[in-house]
């Protein structure tokens, strides 16, 4: 009972906060579209079909979803380490809640916050050709949730041990571009350089962003962005339970590190 | 029951508390208790031990050995319930820029679980009381710095806690708004009978402490009530300036037999009561007095007595500190 109520006032500050910045929501949408736009209508007459039909913009639509959860998500150490600059972090830590309650509902803040970023996104479907099914969009919820909490609660663990906020931006902006780019986001994880190949396979969003696209493309066999690992192709399920994995472990370490701050 | 009755009803105590930073020791094994009720000044240079100490009673430190309890509670085993009894002002802000002030309470009241029937109700007294009830709904960020110190000491206060932690609560506030918070404190101490426990570094605020413990170096030096620290510096001083001094000295040493001193074109000597002494003194006295003061000891002089150091120097460096944390923030090396 007194952790639900740590979670739930730690998760309801962070929605209400968000909800104050209402422009960081157009702003952290502004990329995403971006990226949405231009490049997929600047490429996608050169790269030709990528699926059974499907054209460059719509390859890259779910992979743009995945990286406006895992960017929004992956963020919300920043609120922590702005917390104990700011002072609020002390507010916190001396409160009668446990401190893993806490890191759980900084988690689920973040992780609601980036799904509210990815649904935003999805409207934009029908521009591009994509027609989604209530059915589709439903199954969607909690695959975004699954990949904002795991890289959400990633980012917190980094934060309870990196003081600063240039040190921690630092390490966010080299973590969080190579595990966009090496994602599959952007291209079909088929024929990749080997070293590339690797990276790919050990990065967690890889198996995040894959499941967004199976929903909203289809899981035809043999698709080109269908992930091969140690030669058995990897159902919808498959990714699931590896991201799923992930971010267990992700989580209960977030808790653990959060405790042990003075 | 009975039995405890007569004994003094202790609500913290300290038992050989050690703090170590490694080689440091900070906190080196220090014992003393506060009664239930009482504002309980805790003084010291920087560096003295002062925040590590309120840190270990305040959970937010473990300490290296020895053992602290709040209203009985251990603040190492039961860290729940002791932060649940305690209300804490830091010298640092620690309030959340981005919600309105009234957001902020509720925050603080849901996290302590202050019972819904009464939260709004009680929110809105506090939030009159330090009179930022028409500023509710703005965001802390417009706030002034007196403004929210008001706010986190309204916020400190909204669970009933039994201890108040105030540490350094005025710090860099204006003099009007230093004794508006002070009316707040003493009001609420009296009403709802809540322990305070203080650091500051204004003599003035430390003389409104029931007792006092000054530490240093990780040592409590001396624990006593204001006028008891006073007494260990000496008697009053009593500076007289007069038309012949030579013939002045002469007479107060046959009339008081105490041999005054020469500073300047000034006689200083002392006595006990300087009070009482100073009227007749002057009434009496033979020689044509110029001018004539008296200096009692201060604080500041059992202070400074004790721990070898100044403490106004201390407030100037602490203040420029604050003052170079806030404009070094978003900028540091």
């Amino acid at each position: 009972m007194n952790h639900l109520r740590g979670v739930y006032t730690i998760w309801y500050r962070d929605i209400l906060r968000f909800w104050h910045d209402k422009m960081r929501m157009i702003g952290s949408i502004t990329f995403p579209l971006l990226f949405l736009f231009v490049f997929g209508s600047g490429l996608s007459a050169r790269m030709g079909v990528l699926g059974p039909g499907i054209d460059f913009t719509q390859f890259i639509f779910p992979g743009i979803i995945g990286m406006t959860v895992l960017m929004s998500s992956f963020m919300a150490g920043v609120s922590v380490v702005w917390d104990r600059e700011f002072g609020f972090l002390k507010e916190v830590l001396v409160a009668p809640i446990s401190r893993a309650s806490v890191a759980v509902g900084k988690t689920l803040g973040a992780a609601t916050v980036a799904l509210l970023q990815g649904m935003l996104i999805l409207l934009f479907a029908p521009l591009i050709g994509i027609s989604l099914s209530a059915w589709t969009v439903l199954a969607l919820v909690p695959l975004m949730l699954l990949l904002a909490a795991s890289l959400g609660s990633l980012g917190i663990l980094l934060a309870t041990r990196i003081r600063s906020m240039e040190a921690f931006q630092a390490v966010m902006q080299m973590l969080m571009f190579p595990m966009v780019f090496l994602s599959g986001a952007f291209f079909p994880l088929e024929g990749l350089p080997a070293w590339m190949n690797i990276l790919v396979k050990i990065n967690p969003a890889t198996y995040g962003i894959a499941p967004i696209r199976q929903v909203i493309l289809g899981t035809a066999p043999g698709a080109s962005y269908s992930i091969n690992l140690l030669g058995h192709t990897m159902s919808l399920w498959d990714n699931i339970i590896v991201l799923a994995a992930f971010g267990i472990i992700m989580v209960v370490l977030a808790m653990w590190s959060f405790g042990n701050q003075e | 029951m009975l039995a405890r009755r007569e004994m003094t009803d202790y609500i913290i105590r300290v038992e050989n508390l050690v703090k170590r930073f490694g080689e440091l020791v900070a906190v080196d094994d220090i014992s003393f208790n506060v009664v239930r009720g009482e504002i309980f000044g805790f003084l010291g240079p920087n560096g003295a031990g002062k925040t590590t100490t309120i840190n270990i009673l305040c959970t937010l430190s473990k300490p290296t050995s020895g053992r602290a309890t709040i209203d009985g509670l251990d603040v190492v085993r039961q860290q729940s319930q002791v932060r649940r009894s305690i209300g804490l002002v830091f010298q640092d802000p620690s309030l959340d820029e981005r919600l309105s002030g009234l957001q902020n309470l509720r925050f603080h009241a849901l996290v302590y679980s202050v019972p819904a029937s009464v939260r709004e109700q009680r929110i809105e007294q506090l939030l009159r009381m330090v009179e930022l009830w028409d500023k509710r709904n703005s965001q802390v960020r417009t706030y002034s710095g007196g403004m929210k110190r008001r706010l986190e000491l309204a916020r400190g206060l909204l669970h009933h806690p039994k201890v108040l932690f105030l540490d350094e609560p005025t710090l860099g506030l204006d003099p009007q708004t230093r004794n508006r918070m002070w009316e707040y404190i003493l009001e609420l101490q009296q009403r709802e009978e809540t322990t305070i426990f203080l650091t500051t570094h204004y003599m003035d605020e430390a003389e409104k402490a029931d007792r006092i413990a000054i530490i240093d170096y990780g040592k409590l030096v001396a624990i006593d009530t204001p006028e008891g620290l006073k007494k260990i510096v000496g008697k009053d001083i009593i500076s007289v300036k007069t038309d012949d001094n030579d013939r002045a000295a002469e007479e107060i040493r046959l009339r008081y037999q105490i041999e005054a001193r020469r500073d300047g074109d000034e006689l200083i000597f002392e006595v006990a009561n300087g009070e009482e002494f100073l009227p007749t003194f002057i009434k009496e006295f033979g020689t044509k007095i110029l001018s004539v003061s008296l200096h009692r000891p201060s604080l500041d002089d059992a202070f400074l007595k004790l721990t070898g150091r100044e403490i106004r120097q201390e407030e100037v460096s602490d203040e420029f500190k604050a003052m170079v944390r806030q404009h070094g923030r978003r900028m540091r090396r």
